[in-house]
């Protein structure tokens, strides 16, 4: 079997790798949570890229129902085409809409599910879906017909930790928690995102953004995928490694650093931070 | 196969149970671990552990248990240094200093001065006693490890392991920070929260109104004339100020019960702690308090005062801190806590205070009554009738 490792397009730790193979061996869902932007929603990309599936997105919002992802039936659709006396309103099999579930569980191939962002949803929806996943069958009342993978498919979940998901829920995944990388990995990482960076402009990008991640009071904390943006726009830019460095002792703000910083709290937070260095100094 | 451990982990509070452990004798019949030690580690802790919090646990029973496994290392990971709360240095003062000294110390210059030469007198117990860790305790039983936080810089205890030889991944305890020993049987005050629910239409329209549809329809000659509404929601927003002061120490476990039942039940839930007495900073987290503070007048301003306000603390501290500047005991504060207490309460349309202490000792404790008159009278014991009557409170 070809089992999941870091690719050149996503560096994948050790303990990744393992816990990735372990829930396609053991063909059980796999739980991943972690710091918002550090690849959870990427890793489901690139779990079917390693195992050549085709990947099925369900993401999650908080009108989510697990149902929906089973089957819809469209009974106002029904109840229209009943008014205006359409032929299709006789058979009820022309108003089950299809989920992502039903989807992966008929296709022809195994597959890897991606349910993002369960979390976002009501608090029953993984309850809902206890039953599915395990047994990975369901039962359509409208039609009396039973759905049944006929390959059991990756199944990958992400959380951010909104809500705490229930004990037997739990119980049946494998969970993995992706750390916010150390700067060894996240060299790693922006190698293998952009091989032609310039190593002196990585470094110096690094070091900001290492020092960005420790100022306190940030309301959200810039992650890999905010990284990954800068890097692009400092390339795009053609910015010169001079112009992030800044001594150790005084903050500047970074160029370009909307892409870092995403709220309007947090710029200030950072001006009055760097206002403040800049008094101090002068 | 591995039952000790799984015993092992259950009794340090993992919720690991049969199934995990099949799923973990599955994968490794799998070959999903081929052989190394470290591998086997990543493998049982995807299997066994279920939330992030438990991850710290999980690396110590690990270390317990599979001592001596993969190659020599130097250092078993004894000396975890801890700082010392200041409760402790309060109730270390009776031990190390005598009642004459202490009338006379007092007499010079009231409680600071007696904190200065407790350090003092710590500090060279400290010089003395070579490599002394020990009595601090490990982490894992104590709450001092994972509540600890050095007042004014004074530490004590054995600094980090001064042996940097081979440290192996679990023992490297990088999850450290995602501990916060939360116990199970939070239900019961879950239900009690509960009743703190006030549902709103919010959001998207989403849902069928029926009896609108009806209407519409009617109206509309019998062609069908659908109406949404939005869902109803829990729109109550909730702001708990946790006290993690010394004192509380006995009362960690009902009040994190308390704070992951909150956790579970609100959409809306911020929290912020203090010590002993809120004042003009708080801060989010309790191990990165320099780094994570707030000014309170930030958080006055950050949260309207729709957000009902809820403290969580024993309310039991020396008088000076509620009464006088100056009088907290690990900075100097312009303003006496009373102070904050009745602006924050006073931002707040609705606030109460939730003690953990038993309600009959209330009346022995002077700063009890203090706060109980500061709040006027919203006290509540940290019970499940307490807490249905702190929902009263917030609520009407």
């Amino acid at each position: 079997m070809a089992g999941f490792r870091s690719s050149a397009q996503y560096i994948a730790t050790r303990d990744l790798e393992v816990a990735v193979n372990a829930a396609v061996t053991l063909q059980r869902p796999l739980l991943v949570k972690g710091e918002p932007g550090t690849g959870k929603t990427v890793l489901a990309q690139e779990v079917a890229r390693a195992l050549e599936m085709p990947l099925i997105e369900w993401h999650i919002k908080s009108t989510t129902k697990a149902q929906q992802g089973l089957y819809e039936y469209d009974a106002v659709a029904r109840l229209r085409d009943g008014q205006l006396g359409d032929a299709r309103v006789h058979d009820i099999s022309n108003y089950i809409l299809r989920g992502k579930l039903w989807e992966a569980f008929t296709a022809p191939s195994p597959v890897v599910v991606l349910i993002d962002e369960i979390d976002k949803a009501d608090i029953e929806f993984p309850n809902d879906l206890l039953l599915e996943l395990d047994r990975m069958r369901f039962f359509v009342y409208e039609t009396r017909e039973e759905v049944a993978a006929i390959h059991r498919p990756v199944v990958i979940i992400t959380s951010n930790n909104e809500k705490e998901l229930p004990d037997a829920f739990l119980r049946r995944c494998f969970f993995h928690y992706i750390r916010f990388p150390d700067r060894d990995t996240m060299e790693r990482i922006v190698a293998a995102h952009f091989p032609d960076l310039r190593a002196d402009l990585a470094r110096e990008a690094l070091s900001v953004f290492f020092r960005l991640r420790d100022v306190p009071g940030l309301k959200k904390k810039p992650a890999t995928s905010e990284l990954l943006d800068w890097l692009k726009l400092l390339m795009a830019e053609d910015m010169p490694p001079e112009a992030l460095r800044s001594s150790e002792t005084q903050i500047v703000i970074p160029p370009l650093h909307g892409a870092l910083l995403k709220n309007e709290q947090d710029i200030h937070l950072f001006e009055r931070l760097a206002f403040l260095a800049r008094r101090q100094g002068g | 196969m591995f039952v000790p451990f799984l015993l092992a982990l259950r009794a340090a509070g993992v919720p690991a149970s049969i199934t995990e452990h099949l799923a973990l004798l599955g994968a490794m019949k799998a070959g999903a671990a081929d052989g190394s030690v470290e591998d086997f580690y990543y493998l049982a802790r995807a299997a066994l552990v279920k939330d992030e919090r438990h991850l710290d646990r999980f690396d110590r029973v690990f270390a317990a248990c599979f001592k001596g496994l993969g190659e020599a290392s130097g250092d078993a990971p004894g000396g975890i240094s801890a700082d010392i709360p200041e409760e402790w240095l309060r109730q270390l003062a009776e031990k190390f200093l005598t009642p004459e000294e202490m009338a006379k110390i007092a007499s010079l210059g009231g409680f600071e001065a007696l904190m200065e030469t407790l350090r003092q007198r710590l500090a060279e117990q400290q010089g003395r006693h070579q490599g002394g860790s020990k009595w601090i305790g490990t982490a894992g039983t104590s709450p001092f490890g994972a509540y600890g936080y050095n007042p004014e810089g004074v530490r004590i205890g054995q600094d980090r392991s001064r042996h940097k030889s081979a440290v192996k991944v679990w023992d490297q305890r990088e999850f450290r920070d995602l501990d916060d020993r939360v116990e199970l049987g939070t239900r019961g005050m879950k239900l009690a929260l509960r009743r703190l629910r006030r549902f709103a239409r919010e959001g998207a329209a989403s849902e069928l109104d029926l009896s609108g549809t009806i209407q519409a329809t009617a109206a509309n000659a019998g062609t069908l004339d659908l109406r949404l509404r939005a869902e109803r929601r829990n729109a109550v927003k909730i702001l708990l100020l946790l006290d993690i002061g010394g004192s509380m120490d006995e009362h960690v476990q009902r009040s994190s019960e308390l704070f992951s039942a909150a956790r579970a039940e609100f959409k809306y839930l911020e929290h912020f702690y203090f010590h002993n007495c809120p004042y003009e900073r708080l801060w989010r987290d309790h191990r990165r308090r320099a780094e994570s503070s707030l000014p309170t007048t930030d958080l006055l301003r950050l949260y309207g005062p729709d957000w009902k306000l809820i403290f969580v603390g024993d309310a039991a501290m020396s008088p000076y801190e509620l009464d006088m500047p100056g009088g907290s005991a690990e900075h100097w504060n312009e303003e006496p806590g009373a102070a904050w207490i009745s602006r924050l309460s006073g931002h707040f349309r609705r606030s109460a205070w939730i003690n953990p202490t038993p309600p009959r000792d209330w009346a022995h404790v002077r700063t009890i009554r203090r706060i109980q008159d500061l709040m006027e009278g919203r006290m509540m014991p940290l019970s499940l009738a307490g807490l249905d009557e702190m929902a009263r409170a917030l609520l009407h």
